[in-house]
């Protein structure tokens, strides 16, 4: 379950670009982002909303929205190219090799069709050897793998009658029938209670590791990141401005946005009951980012210096680690942020 | 949020509970710890080792089985039924009731000069001294084969093309929305006039010609919904699990749209009702002597006959009220039928 340079990625994103073209102009939502994934691997996506985590994913899987469009970069899945590959093509690819998550499970199934009609959807489309019968075994299986109890009654139920938390179970088990390789898994637990989160999180945890599927988990909540990923990557304002192992991420941030995240967390031995640390100011507007470093209006690090009106490359610091701030090293010698 | 588990109790359940019944919950092997992981071979060949309760058709028949539930959502707007009733008697009085008031709707006898309703004419006689009632009857073959399929054929077209612009976008919903907007600038009778001046007048010409030029209610409507559905959670997400774009249209855009376009169709009926009734006074609908409901207002429309012979106007106006009353009644239904949110209260 860890990344390293011996294994091949299944997936593999380099300088993946997104444009969208709005009445405001073109909108670069997505800019240079690379990561690579192994196989049973989970990476963790973090950011705040509009830094480009979701359409990096809708882009991967060609579902960009219909003013939207990739401008540069590559996507391969096993060596094989997707960027520019035919709707056809791509439709064979999701479901099947690579399934996605969304993030609200009260809108995500369709509210006319039964949980075993949706979930045999997907079967039908991809498993053709599978005969009436083996689909509904198949399907019983899959929503026995999710823990839905009671899971020949439940799945011939409309999703008005289950809860948030079984839909999102139920979401599971579609993604997961043709057994895909790759899970994007777009804030999955957002939409649910905390005690639910929790419960979906150690699911899709399970599945994981039954299935050796690769998960990519996109979230706002560092603490996901910390409970479920091997590795993650900090999104910014469309760039990937950190990535490292979570513990790496947690222990010593060498970007000032991680460490800015990581200090706006409520702790437990926050006893002074002061107001929460927060980053000042807003996410840029995509529209009119700023010159040079994204981040450098709201950034204390970069008051009054000259370096930051340049963008800073993404500096490699060690096995899968990096950082895109000129003042790194600086970050690495300064204190953990209390 | 969540329903009340109703599925287990009520009438219908007997397809859900008879499998269950050799293994039960306990006996059987524990769901979650007897289940081979995703990537184990699919256990097909050997069926009691996989999970109780596959004797019964999963995927057809639900506890309660959806058409059974879409009756029972129909039901519950208390005037669908009625509707459905009166809708069939008035069909059923258009189509056999030739047999049994057996009176040449078409015999002019010019002693019978307007008369009111006597033993020999319950509905008393017309300008021409024909027999109200047997032109009534027959009248309504016309009124609903008209209005029915013209509808019917209406609503088909303007969903259909309406998802296809909704869908594609582009250059395809530029065009059939340009081809929509000329369609509603041209006056429709005038181009109905023309069409049926071509085509000469029956009542085939008819449903197709009114058919094709009020499409456009139910495409605008469809193709505004369609291009919200699309970008719809639901919708996304089967897109993201790989379904195809036919699959996509028909299994998850139309039939979330034939509940408003049913509406439409309802409310269309009557005005297709009307707009054949205008054709016939024209000349261009059904050719004389065959008579429609709206042909007999027609003749009906001076002021001396509606001040003094209400025998003349009152059957054919009460006869279409009746109809397209009862058609929105059934609609209403409808509506509630196609939507399983609906009917939860």
């Amino acid at each position: 379950m860890t990344s390293t340079s011996e294994t091949t990625p299944v997936l593999s994103v380099r300088d993946l670009t997104c444009e969208f073209s709005t009445a405001g102009g073109t909108v670069r939502a997505v800019n240079g982002v690379s990561f690579d994934l192994a196989p049973g691997e989970t990476l963790g996506v973090v950011g705040e909303s509009g830094s480009g985590k979701s359409i990096t994913m809708l882009a991967i899987l060609g579902l960009l929205a219909a003013n939207g469009r990739i401008t540069g970069g590559s996507v391969t899945l096993d060596g094989v190219e997707l960027v520019g590959a035919s709707e056809k093509r791509l439709q064979s690819v999701r479901g099947r090799e690579i399934s996605m998550i969304f993030q609200d499970p009260m809108t995500a199934l369709n509210p006319v069709m039964t949980i075993a009609a949706q979930i045999d959807e997907s079967l039908k489309r991809h498993s053709r050897g599978l005969d009436r019968r083996g689909r509904q075994s198949r399907i019983i299986e899959l929503l026995d793998q999710v823990r839905i109890p009671n899971a020949v009654r439940r799945a011939r139920q409309y999703p008005h009658e289950f809860s948030g938390g079984m839909r999102q179970r139920a979401m599971i088990a579609m993604a997961m029938a043709n057994r895909p390789r790759i899970l994007l898994a777009d804030e999955p637990t957002t939409a649910l209670d905390v005690t639910v989160q929790a419960q979906i999180l150690d699911l899709l945890h399970d599945v994981q590791v039954e299935t050796g599927t690769a998960l990519v988990m996109i979230t706002h909540d560092l603490g996901v990141i910390a409970e479920v990923a091997d590795r993650a990557l900090v999104m910014y304002a469309g760039r990937v401005v950190e990535t490292g192992t979570a513990a790496e991420l947690f222990a010593e941030p060498r970007h000032p946005y991680t460490r800015g995240l990581l200090a706006s967390r409520p702790t437990l031995d926050d006893t002074d009951g002061g107001d929460l640390d927060a980053i000042p100011g807003q996410p840029p507007n995509p529209a009119r980012l700023p010159s040079g470093c994204s981040f450098r209006p709201r950034c204390d690090l970069a008051q009054g210096r000259t370096e930051c009106a340049e963008a800073p490359e993404l500096a490699v610091l060690g096995e899968g680690r990096a950082a895109a701030c000129h003042f790194h090293t600086e970050l690495a010698l300064s204190e953990r942020p209390a | 949020m969540t329903a009340p588990d109703r599925t287990v109790a009520g009438p219908g359940t007997k397809a859900g509970l008879d499998p269950k019944a050799g293994p039960g919950p306990a006996s059987g092997p524990d769901p979650i710890a007897g289940t081979s992981p995703i990537t184990g071979a699919i256990p097909v060949a050997d069926p009691d080792s996989t999970t109780p309760g596959l004797d019964s058709d999963l995927l057809a028949s639900p506890p309660v089985s959806p058409r059974r539930a879409a009756w029972r959502r129909f039901l519950k707007y208390r005037l669908a039924l009625p509707g459905l009733i009166v809708l069939t008697l008035v069909v059923l009085g258009a189509v056999l009731g030739p047999l049994l008031w057996q009176v040449d709707p078409n015999a002019v006898d010019p002693a019978q000069y307007r008369n009111p309703p006597s033993p020999d004419h319950p509905l008393g006689t017309d300008s021409a001294g024909r027999d109200v009632l047997a032109r009534l009857i027959v009248g309504g073959r016309v009124s609903l084969a008209v209005g029915l399929a013209a509808a019917v054929t209406a609503t088909f077209v303007g969903i259909l093309l309406g998802a296809l612009a909704g869908y594609a976008r582009g250059w395809v919903d530029s065009f059939l929305s340009r081809v929509c907007e000329v369609m509603q600038s041209f006056p429709t009778i005038i181009v109905i006039i023309t069409f049926a001046a071509f085509f000469g007048p029956s009542l085939v010409t008819m449903i197709i010609i009114i058919g094709l030029m009020e499409w456009t209610g139910g495409f605008r409507v469809t193709r505004g919904l369609t291009m919200s559905l699309r970008e719809q959670d639901s919708v996304v997400a089967v897109v993201g699990l790989g379904a195809r774009n036919s699959r996509v249209l028909f299994r998850h855009i139309v039939p979330a749209v034939l509940g408003p376009a049913t509406v439409i169709a309802t409310g269309m009926i009557s005005g297709v009702i009307m707009t054949e009734a205008t054709l016939s006074f024209l000349g261009l609908g059904v050719p004389p002597p065959s008579s429609s409901w709206g042909t007999m207002l027609n003749q009906a429309q001076s002021l001396r006959i509606l001040e003094s012979m209400p025998w003349m106007w009152l059957p054919p106006g009460i006869a279409i009220a009746i109809t397209v009353l009862s058609v929105n009644f059934i609609g209403e239904g409808l509506r509630n039928a196609v939507d399983p949110r609906q009917g939860q209260r």
